[in-house]
């Protein structure tokens, strides 16, 4: 039953709505993959992104794209200063692993059910002119809705490896994990260094969201499925490797797409965790892990 | 009681490119008292940390008392005799002093030293070192000095053949130093074999029969403590060319 | 707590319990309190493994409604009667528990966290799939005609839950005061440290999920009664998972009591705000509860405790 047009659909879909997924995952690869900080709340963060897409878009017919870009630096700050709260409370501590992740927990969940509150558990969506538009080529549809996030997703992934390699601060990031008394004789703050990447990790989730929302319709509840995502992305990829992380998403995507074609869309929440345990059992480095 | 205890063939590790090990082989008689010395950053704590278990070596053998344990999972290590100290203590902070040593009584020496009730045994323990008073007191909140005299406890409590001290008397006074030398001694005396990582040079000399130096990974003279001080290559790793 | 005191108090609690089904008849109080004594269930056996070994679980949820989902197979199978139920629901979040610490435990502890969220999504999406419990859809149950000499049904769960609940606290006390106890708490203050003192920390890690899941399944096994319908959505109720993570955070995890100070408080809070601010509301607390709790005090309502009496002049 294997047609040939049906399965480079599924191929096709599932590299578009991976590179997307690269969009979503590339906050926690800053964060868990080079500050080695586990954010389980950053799905969260990428839903509120997009019911303020929601929001702005419902109220003023802007763009998406453009309240996602707009957005961004404010979620910068506000993810700076949740760093400086983590930090006080726990790295300065060293109480990181059991008291950090269950305050991201109940971050995540403060978010979920806030919006729950505020918005109720409708879905939300966004309008905009090329939503509901198809490209064709041959038998391959590429709907923009899928199309135009990808390409921003290649955008903003590119962006932020050019920016992790190429400038100072960025390779502060990468170093910081490492080895943080050779950055502090560089003249670096260790802590600054983490703060600033911690708030650039929290400004993609904005434009993820934006994303999101215009792929589908969102509803609180909606970033649980993403905590999988991210992670079994972020793992398979490669701690610290950001080339790694979208190959993974890309791999991601297409299985996803293939099991929800010919199993049933109801099995695909399952196949990021799949994905993660069989990273985690056969090569716990990932594809290209440092 | 004579015969080898322990037998390191070969053994190597790498962390990445960096090469921590490189062919290491040595050999402790039973019953023996030896010293591992060398600079910082030479492997002195890698190679403990792969005889004892908490680092797995990528190659190479180790053997203790007949047996292979080269895979063999830390704590059944720990079981059949080895024990160490941490060169810097790792107390279980949330634990009493007394509690602490409870934990490799209970472990450790469990079936080979008999059915005492741990506590009294672990009181005995600090009675020889020392630490009897702090008993009760929080581990978390114990002084620098009795931090490495808790390690060295901790050690002795797992009642071992085989005990490591990984430079246990960094910051001690020297009536402090002379305080572990001679714990040390009656330990050995009782037929414990010891090794000692020492960075103070004049109480790993008296100690030890035999001493190894370690270089980069790498065993670079072996000898009485006489021998080992005149030898060029140990001269040149301390003093610089 | 010395012995008699301790089993003492369990007695007068349970006796208190059964005094309240005799003086009271309002279902609502029986309904709050189970709510509040099956919190304080799953908070205590969430800290046998977060508490004593420092690993986090995130899935609480999963091992609830496991017990739950049992529960709703058997009844439908075979029509067993509750203690049978409550077996099968501890074994088969037993089972879960083994099973998931053996594929996961070898790990760093953040993978073990996201494996027990990743059980709880796979096992809801397992649940939404079978037909047989209902799917998404649900199940309903019928509440049953027996219920002993007590006044209404939910007396008699109520009662249930209060054996259950006192059942686990021993077993919490019993397991941190032993030489299982301090190999765990040797687990939780230093792994490596432990490991070279002689203790198998994967098997004792084993034998806390296992106890954790084990517990949660029970605690599970009744609720299909307790609410008559149920459905994914409920059972898997991230809510749960939250409230078995806080309430024992916020009372502190270092001590067997902790769990049923945070429960107590927390679940008494929550029932009090639903009744007098709003019912949504009161899913929100107990999160900015967490928050501000683990922020402020790390090491719960036991570690403030246990500064202000150290720093009383003695």
């Amino acid at each position: 039953m294997l047609s040939a047009d049906l399965l480079a659909n599924a191929v096709v879909a599932g590299i578009l709505l991976g590179g997307f997924y690269a969009a979503v995952a590339l906050g926690l690869a800053i964060v868990f993959g080079q500050l080695d900080i586990v954010n389980i709340a950053h799905p969260a963060f990428v839903i509120v992104g997009s019911y303020i897409a929601y929001i702005l878009n419902s109220r003023f017919g802007f763009d998406p794209v453009l309240i996602g870009f707009a957005a961004a630096p404010v979620f910068f700050f506000v993810g700076a200063l949740i760093y400086r709260v983590y930090f006080l409370a726990f790295e300065r501590t060293g109480q990181e692993s059991l008291s950090g992740l269950a305050f991201f927990f109940g971050v995540m969940f403060i978010i979920e059910v806030s919006l729950i509150l505020v918005y109720g558990v409708d879905y939300r969506l966004v309008q905009a002119e090329y939503i509901g538009q198809t490209w064709s080529i041959g038998f391959v549809d590429l709907p923009l809705r899928m199309l135009v996030p990808f390409a921003m997703s290649v955008a903003l992934t590119a962006g932020i490896y050019l920016y992790l390699s190429r400038t100072f601060m960025g390779r502060a990031i990468q170093a910081v994990a490492q080895d943080r008394l050779a950055l502090q004789l560089m003249g670096a703050n260790p802590v600054r260094v983490k703060q600033w990447a911690f708030g650039l990790g929290v400004a993609t989730a904005a434009i993820a969201g934006a994303m999101l929302i215009i792929i589908g319709p969102v509803e609180p509840s909606v970033g649980r499925l993403y905590i999988g995502r991210a992670f079994a992305i972020v793992v398979l990829g490669g701690m610290g490797s950001i080339q790694g992380m979208f190959i993974a998403a890309l791999i991601l995507g297409v299985v996803e797409s293939m099991v929800s074609t010919f199993v049933g869309p109801s099995w695909s929440p399952a196949v990021a965790f799949g994905v993660l345990a069989l990273t985690l059992a056969l090569r716990p480095a990932g594809l290209f892990g440092r | 009681m004579s015969g080898e205890l322990l037998r390191v063939s070969n053994l190597g590790k790498r962390f990445g490119g960096f090469v921590a090990l490189d062919r290491v082989s040595l050999s402790v008689r039973a019953g023996e008292r030896l010293g591992l010395i060398g600079p910082n950053g030479s492997g002195k704590t890698t190679l403990i940390n792969c005889i004892s278990g908490a680092l797995y070596n990528d190659s190479g053998e180790i053997h203790f008392d007949g047996r292979e344990v080269t895979r063999l999972p830390p704590f059944l290590r720990a079981r059949a005799g080895i024990a160490r100290s941490f060169q810097i203590p790792k107390p279980f902070r949330s634990m009493t002093v007394l509690e602490n040593l409870q934990v490799p009584l209970e472990y450790a020496a469990h079936g080979r030293a008999g059915r005492r009730r741990s506590a009294d045994e672990a009181l005995e323990v600090l009675e020889t070192i020392g630490l009897r008073e702090r008993a009760h007191e929080d581990s978390a909140r114990l002084t620098q000095v009795d931090m490495r005299k808790l390690e060295l406890a901790r050690a002795m409590a797992a009642k071992p053949r085989l005990l490591i001290s990984d430079e246990a008397m960094a910051g001690l006074s020297s009536t402090e130093v002379d305080e572990v030398l001679g714990i040390l001694r009656r330990l050995n005396e009782a037929g414990i074999t010891i090794i000692m990582i020492e960075h103070i040079m004049h109480a790993v000399m008296r100690f030890s029969e035999r001493v190894i130096c370690l270089v980069a990974g790498q065993i670079i003279c072996e000898g009485t403590p006489e021998s080992i001080v005149q030898d060029a290559g140990v001269q040149r790793a301390y003093l610089g060319e | 707590m010395k012995s008699a005191a301790f089993w003492g108090s369990l007695l007068a609690l349970l006796a208190a319990g059964l005094a309240l089904t005799e003086a009271f008849e309002n279902e609502y109080y029986f309904n709050a309190l189970y709510l509040i004594l099956q919190g304080t269930l799953m908070a205590v056996a969430w800290n046998v493994l977060g508490g004593f070994t420092g690993y986090v679980n995130f899935g609480s949820a999963g091992f609830f409604a496991m017990g739950a989902y049992t529960t709703v197979a058997l009844n439908k199978a075979f029509g067993l009667p509750l203690p049978l139920l409550i077996l099968a629901g501890g074994a088969v979040g037993g089972l879960v528990g083994l099973g998931l610490g053996y594929l996961t435990l070898r790990l760093k502890g953040v993978y073990f966290a996201i494996a027990t969220l990743a059980m709880a999504i796979v096992i809801e999406t397992l649940v939404n799939n079978w037909s047989y419990v209902g799917g998404a859809k649900g199940s309903y149950l019928l509440t049953p005609e027996e219920y002993l000499w007590f006044k209404s049904y939910i007396q008699m769960l109520f009662i249930v839950m209060l054996l259950l609940t006192l059942a686990a606290v021993a077993v919490s006390r019993m397991l941190s005061a032993s030489r299982l106890g301090r190999g765990l708490a040797a687990i939780r203050d230093d792994e490596v440290a432990a490991e070279c003192s002689g203790v198998p920390t994967l098997r004792l890690k084993l034998i806390s999920t296992t106890v954790m899941g084990a517990m949660m399944g029970v605690a599970g096994a009744p609720f299909p009664f307790f609410v008559t319908f149920v459905d994914p959505v409920s059972a898997f109720n991230l809510f749960i998972a939250v409230n078995a993570i806080a309430m024992p955070m916020i009372g502190g995890t270092s001590h067997w009591i902790g769990p049923v100070i945070g429960a107590l408080l927390v679940g008494s809070t929550q029932e009090v705000v639903k009744v007098t601010v709003s019912s949504e509301l009161n899913v929100l607390i107990v999160g900015v509860m967490l928050v501000v709790f683990i922020t402020l005090a790390p090491q719960g309502i036991v570690g403030l405790a246990r500064k202000y009496w150290r720093a009383r002049p003695s």
